[in-house]
């Protein structure tokens, strides 16, 4: 009895660790964006604003214009439309290409398909720095540069591995005799691929584009490089660039930071099932 | 595979799995396996603005000469160690006290995912913000708690921002590595518990001898993707402290962008792409390895 008792203050002691460490960093975030410019850099500081206010938000989001003192403000509101646009468009590329090659590994038989799957693996885990300069000085030689095509060609096949292979684990998954029963009445593959495969692998074809949609909302070194200005700018680079200007405005950058960070957390928090499932599927089953 | 028999055996596919697959692999071909040829090309020259000059080796022996490319991979190993390490310490006992019975478990194992959702550039502007020296709140909270008497510089000196770089990198990492090995011990039947404590194994042998087994594919599989994506940060570094101070967190992969795109030695950098590529594809090896194995 006494044992039990000790466990359960342990268990929660550690829980109250854990809740801390998980909200502290992130209550600064909250905190910070909605301070103003005079308490944000108060000494010491003001752990709760006395004025919290929401100007920093109205700001960037384009329904006030921004103070001078902030200095040149990267376009929030373009770059986040951009990291949508790109985003989204490479999402939907990456499926509609991978579903079909992900059916062929998962159901087909043909000359090469191991070492053909063995090739994906590896490509989805090359190092993006190995390819930014060689893709920079594609894109200078056809003037593709600080184009949102570029950007969603190459965030679509920098994706593209990951989901081949975490859809060809969701199809595996379904059960094959439906596929027989189909084949002997004569459906062909892209009826059964319609009717059977898309409906029954639906939770995991959500699963898939969430992950990708995530990938491509966090990217940074290829928007960095192949990206020069707002045309193309996506919003991970809007944040780190409150830092090159001459004054770094932390509220603002904290600000950039929320914003940038609710889709993928509300998100993540409403489709956690799937995440976790998606997350084993993807790293630990081949 | 004998249950795929039926529909492998019909033969009617023919070259149809090479349709299904042609779009997919050209667009690689295209984006990923051509350009990375075109590095590798690249690597054996020396390029001077739009002068190129055939040069073999050169660049790669160059590399191993430069005393800011060891030094540069000292640093990667160590926040690849250290980093990765804190990370599944952390990880696993996260998991293991999310898979205990007690009434706060659904809340955290939601509240799991909030650092696992967070971009990796807002965890880097976000620290930056908290390590701030004159006005971060880890200065105000440390003297309010009167552990420090002066502010201390965080980011200011080499190997202490090398540490706090680390630090925010665990921060956020440590969450997938829980959630993976938390699905994993969802895996594992009460009943191997029941009877190990009937047997009188004590907490620490039914870790030892039950869980561990079990978890141990789930484990090495986020040892080795943490490991590689470790050996590639830079985000992180780019956002929190751009290399500095003194080099003190440049690693690799920022060497390998300054060398790069700061100083346009691209045959240079090419070849630094492909040394990093290199121990990358080591890695992937051995991933494969470990998936094949638990396949069989």
């Amino acid at each position: 009895m006494k044992n039990s008792r000790t466990k359960t203050v342990v268990l929660y002691l550690a829980g109250a660790a854990l809740f801390l460490y998980i909200i502290l960093p992130f209550l600064w975030l909250i905190i910070s964006s909605i301070s103003n410019k005079v308490e944000l850099i108060a000494v010491p500081p003001h752990w709760w604003p006395e004025e919290p206010t929401l100007n920093n938000y109205l700001q960037l989001l384009g329904f006030k214009e921004v103070s001078i003192s902030a200095g040149e403000v990267p376009p929030f509101g373009t770059a986040m439309r951009n990291s949508l646009l790109i985003g989204c468009s490479a999402t939907l590329l990456c499926v509609v290409i991978g579903i079909f090659a992900a059916y062929a590994f998962a159901r087909m038989k043909f000359r090469g398909r191991d070492k053909m799957m063995i090739s994906v693996i590896a490509m989805r885990m090359l190092p993006e720095m190995a390819l930014v300069l060689p893709l920079y000085m594609i894109m200078v030689k056809f003037n593709m540069t600080d184009s949102k095509i570029f950007l969603t060609i190459v965030y679509t096949s920098f994706v593209l591995p990951f989901v081949i292979w975490i859809l060809r684990s969701y199809f595996e998954s379904i059960p094959v005799s439906l596929e027989e029963a189909a084949l002997i009445d004569g459906a062909s593959r892209f009826t059964i691929i319609r009717k059977i495969i898309l409906p029954l692998a639906m939770p995991g074809i959500v699963t898939t584009c969430i992950f990708a949609l995530l990938t491509c909302w966090d990217e940074f070194l290829f928007a960095l490089i192949f990206a020069s200005t707002y045309n193309a700018k996506t919003l991970t680079i809007a944040i780190s660039e409150f830092t090159t200007r001459h004054m770094i405005d932390y509220g603002l950058m904290m600000t950039g930071g929320m914003l940038a960070s609710l889709p993928p957390i509300v998100f993540a928090v409403c489709l956690q099932k799937y995440i976790v499932r998606g997350l084993t599927e993807g790293s630990v089953k081949e | 595979m004998p249950r795929q028999s039926l529909l492998h055996a019909g033969r009617r596919d023919g070259r149809r799995p090479y349709f299904y697959l042609a779009p997919a692999f050209l667009l690689l071909a295209a984006v990923i396996l051509i350009p990375l040829l075109y590095a590798l090309y690249l690597s054996f020259f020396k390029t001077q603005g739009v002068n190129r000059e055939f040069v073999g080796l050169a660049n790669y022996i160059d590399i191993l000469k430069q005393s800011y490319f060891w030094a540069s991979t000292g640093r990667t190993l160590y926040f690849t160690i250290v980093s990765v390490a804190a990370e599944f310490v952390i990880g696993l006992g996260v998991a293991l006290l999310l898979s205990q019975n007690f009434k706060l478990r659904g809340f955290l194992r939601v509240m799991l995912i909030l650092p696992w959702a967070l971009p990796t550039v807002v965890n880097g502007v976000l620290w930056s913000w908290i390590f701030n020296t004159s006005y971060g709140s880890l200065n105000g909270l440390l003297l309010e708690a009167g552990v420090i008497d002066n502010y201390v510089s965080w980011l200011g000196k080499p190997f202490l921002a090398m540490n706090c770089v680390i630090f925010a990198d665990v921060w956020k990492n440590y969450a997938m590595i829980a959630l993976i090995l938390m699905a994993g011990l969802q895996t594992i039947s009460p009943t191997y518990y029941e009877s190990a404590m009937i047997d009188g194994a004590n907490v620490f042998q039914r870790f030892r001898y039950i869980t561990l087994p079990i978890l141990r594919p789930s484990i090495l599989v986020c040892l080795i993707t943490r490991t590689m994506e470790a050996f590639k940060v830079f985000d992180i570094v780019y956002t929190m402290t751009k290399g500095g101070p003194a080099n003190g967190t440049q690693v690799i992969s920022y060497y390998t962008y300054q060398a790069t795109f700061g100083s346009s030695k691209f045959g240079y950098g090419a070849a630094l792409s492909y040394l990093i590529s290199f121990v990358i594809l080591l890695m992937a090896l051995a991933y494969i390895r470990v998936l094949r194995g638990k396949e069989e």
